[in-house]
């Protein structure tokens, strides 16, 4: 029986968080044609927080969103160009349409863990107009299998054909992954996906138990380019699948030589996991936060550690990045 | 001094919640509570309350025009505009509480007087009673303002199965508000749900790009604005005061609701209905001469 594995590669937008969305043209383009080369599946394009959300709240990218998928469009030519959106950010007639019209082929429609329903209409457009669409559902960690059960299969029936959870915050272990893959796996038709991030070390790990609970879809970036402490290492993954015997139809070789590209071209830090990372992951923190809370915390003259505590406590969702400036006023209040 | 004879056509949440304040308004009175289904909640809370109530949607308008001054529609985008063609001809104002964009934009801290030449004022959305007002301020107290955006979150729990599907029409009018009142053309709306448990008050955080910001004016201003809202909406207050912080003026404000038929969390609907009364009562003024 061939195991095959579909590998998404979000690391130009995942990647975007990383280098507080500055990506270049230029890199889009060269990382682009390297992961062509390497025979990628699908290649994600973007800011970090997908379409339409260049923002002061999220951050500003360097790039229009056209110009970045035209661009990506023009360097791949056998891997599907793919975007991520949050409806709340993006919409249908200011976004969407256009996004498509550029040639996007993969659409991966996401909000938060327990509100699928705010991609009824999104989802509904995406196969209106004959592309791939996907549900991912974000910060997955904060609700419980059961739930997230009940708000993939409501994008299954949207019409979404495959749901990817994100464990944003990095925050699961590989028993979590265990029990909500296969909780998801077990009820829903569509196949099943797994988006990590590196906060606590464990996202190739986990990555791999997610497999081994019956996800037939991962994410991973060149060195782990993306969000707070990164992603799935890419090149890693792949390495491990291949010695475990699964088929992802990626090229090792060239892989290695994409994620040697993307360090060498686009990364002006290799992500690690930093000490406020580890913190981030334990308390449940959207890593999309990481820039923001450093940058704040260190304007202020807080200690990040007590924000991300805090602002884990409060139980804040991805695209609520203002609530840092509101957490960073209450901790200089309450030491006054 | 004569109430206002006024109408509430739709007997969901916001219809009931509207109903519940115009109780305690000196220049309204409900006349009749008009739904389709006699059984549903909001016309069982009308009927306890010893409301007039009709299960006959517009017509029961139309079968009496002379008993009601001012209808607030509280219905859908696709009724308010049936409703508008009869109850145009019949002379009558409309509140629009839903997203039909029919008539004058209104933001009774700023525009109040001018809706009075009008006979349709659309309420925009809930996000835009909370932050355009902020919005109209920078606007005013701010030289080249090349760009306002504007974020808020809800409680889940506060946002029903039309908020939902209508996210997109949720932001393109309050774009297009903040645009209005402004002046800035460039602007940005997002909507974030957050479904923390227990239920967090609505909050709006303001962002502006200005090349030399003038925090001083905008402090004074902002401040002056703020206590202008709170007159009509109790439970709006200021969270942060104007900051520049990396590049960007950041403003936030929170609206915690009244908890009349509405939970205290359900601050986005509380605003809009706070809102909707402060027009309808400025007709009232307007028609006793009460200024």
């Amino acid at each position: 029986m061939i195991k095959q594995i579909l590998i998404s590669d979000p690391t130009l937008r995942d990647g975007n968080h990383a280098c507080a969305h500055q990506l270049s043209l230029e890199q889009i383009a060269i990382y682009a044609a390297a992961a062509d080369k390497a025979g990628v599946p699908i290649v994600e394009v973007g800011h970090g927080n997908g379409l339409g959300a260049s923002s002061l709240q999220v951050g500003l990218c360097k790039e229009t969103d056209k110009d970045m998928l035209e661009t990506a469009r023009k360097h791949l030519s056998k891997s599907k160009l793919g975007i991520h959106v949050i409806p709340g950010f993006a919409t249908i007639k200011r976004d969407l349409i256009r996004a498509i019209d550029i040639g996007v082929d993969v659409i991966r429609i996401a909000s938060h863990c327990t509100e699928a329903d705010i991609t009824q209409r999104h989802l509904g457009y995406v196969r209106e107009r004959g592309k791939e669409a996907y549900g991912v559902l974000m910060m997955s960690h904060m609700a419980s299998a059961t739930v997230l059960v009940e708000e993939a299969q409501k994008m299954e029936l949207y019409g979404a054909e495959g749901i990817i959870i994100m464990d944003s915050a990095g925050a699961y272990l590989p028993s979590d992954v265990q029990e909500k893959v296969t909780a998801l796996v077990n009820g829903l038709k569509v196949p099943v996906g797994f988006h990590a991030h590196n906060n606590l070390g464990m996202a190739v790990a986990n990555s791999i138990t997610a497999i081994e609970s019956g996800a037939k879809i991962l994410d991973g970036t060149a060195r782990g380019f993306g969000a707070g402490a990164g992603n799935t290492q890419l090149e890693v993954l792949v390495a491990v699948l291949e010695k475990m015997g699964y088929v992802t139809g990626i090229d090792l070789y060239k892989m290695l030589d994409a994620s040697d590209i993307a360090e060498d071209k686009i990364m002006k830090n290799v992500p690690i996991i930093k000490s406020e990372s580890i913190i981030s992951g334990l308390s449940g923190v959207f890593s999309g936060f990481a820039k923001h809370v450093t940058r704040i915390s260190s304007e202020y003259k807080v200690d990040p550690r007590d924000v991300y505590r805090e602002l884990g406590k409060r139980k804040i969702v991805g695209g609520q990045e203002d609530m840092i400036i509101e957490v960073v006023m209450d901790l200089i209040r309450n030491r006054k | 001094m004569k109430k206002l004879r006024v109408a509430i056509l739709g007997s969901g949440n916001i219809g009931t919640d509207l109903l519940i304040k115009i109780q305690r308004s000196e220049f309204l009175e409900c006349v009749l509570f008009i739904g389709r289904n006699l059984s549903s909640p909001g016309m069982a809370k009308a009927i306890a309350m010893g409301v007039k109530v009709s299960d006959e949607s517009i017509n029961a308008i139309v079968k009496n025009p002379d008993a009601v001054d001012l209808i607030f529609d509280a219905t859908s985008a696709k009724d308010a505009k049936i409703h508008w063609e009869v109850l145009d001809k019949l002379g009558k104002i409309v509140v629009d509480m839903t997203p039909a964009k029919l008539g004058v934009f209104c933001i009774p801290a700023v525009n109040l007087d001018e809706v009075l030449e009008h006979r349709n004022v659309n309420m925009i959305t809930c996000g835009g009673q909370a932050s355009i007002p902020i919005a109209y301020v920078i606007g005013k107290t701010q030289k080249n303002v090349e760009y306002i955006e504007v974020v808020s979150s809800i409680a889940s729990r506060s946002a029903g199965p039309a908020t939902r599907l209508n996210l997109d029409e949720y932001i393109d009018t309050t774009e297009n508000g903040i645009k209005h009142f402004s002046k800035v053309p460039r602007t940005k709306a997002i909507l974030n749900l957050n479904p923390a448990d227990p239920c967090i008050d609505m909050q709006t955080t303001i962002f502006a790009q200005v090349e030399n910001p003038d925090m001083d004016s905008l402090l004074y201003e902002v401040d002056i604005m703020v206590k202008k809202i709170q007159e009509y909406v109790p439970g709006y207050s200021l969270l942060v005061p104007p900051i520049f912080e990396n590049g960007r003026i950041v403003i936030m404000v929170k609206a915690q609701g009244l908890g009349d038929y509405l939970p205290k969390y359900a601050g986005n609907l509380d605003i809009i209905n706070c809102a909707a009364i402060a027009v309808a009562e400025q007709y009232s003024k307007n028609f006793n001469n009460i200024k």
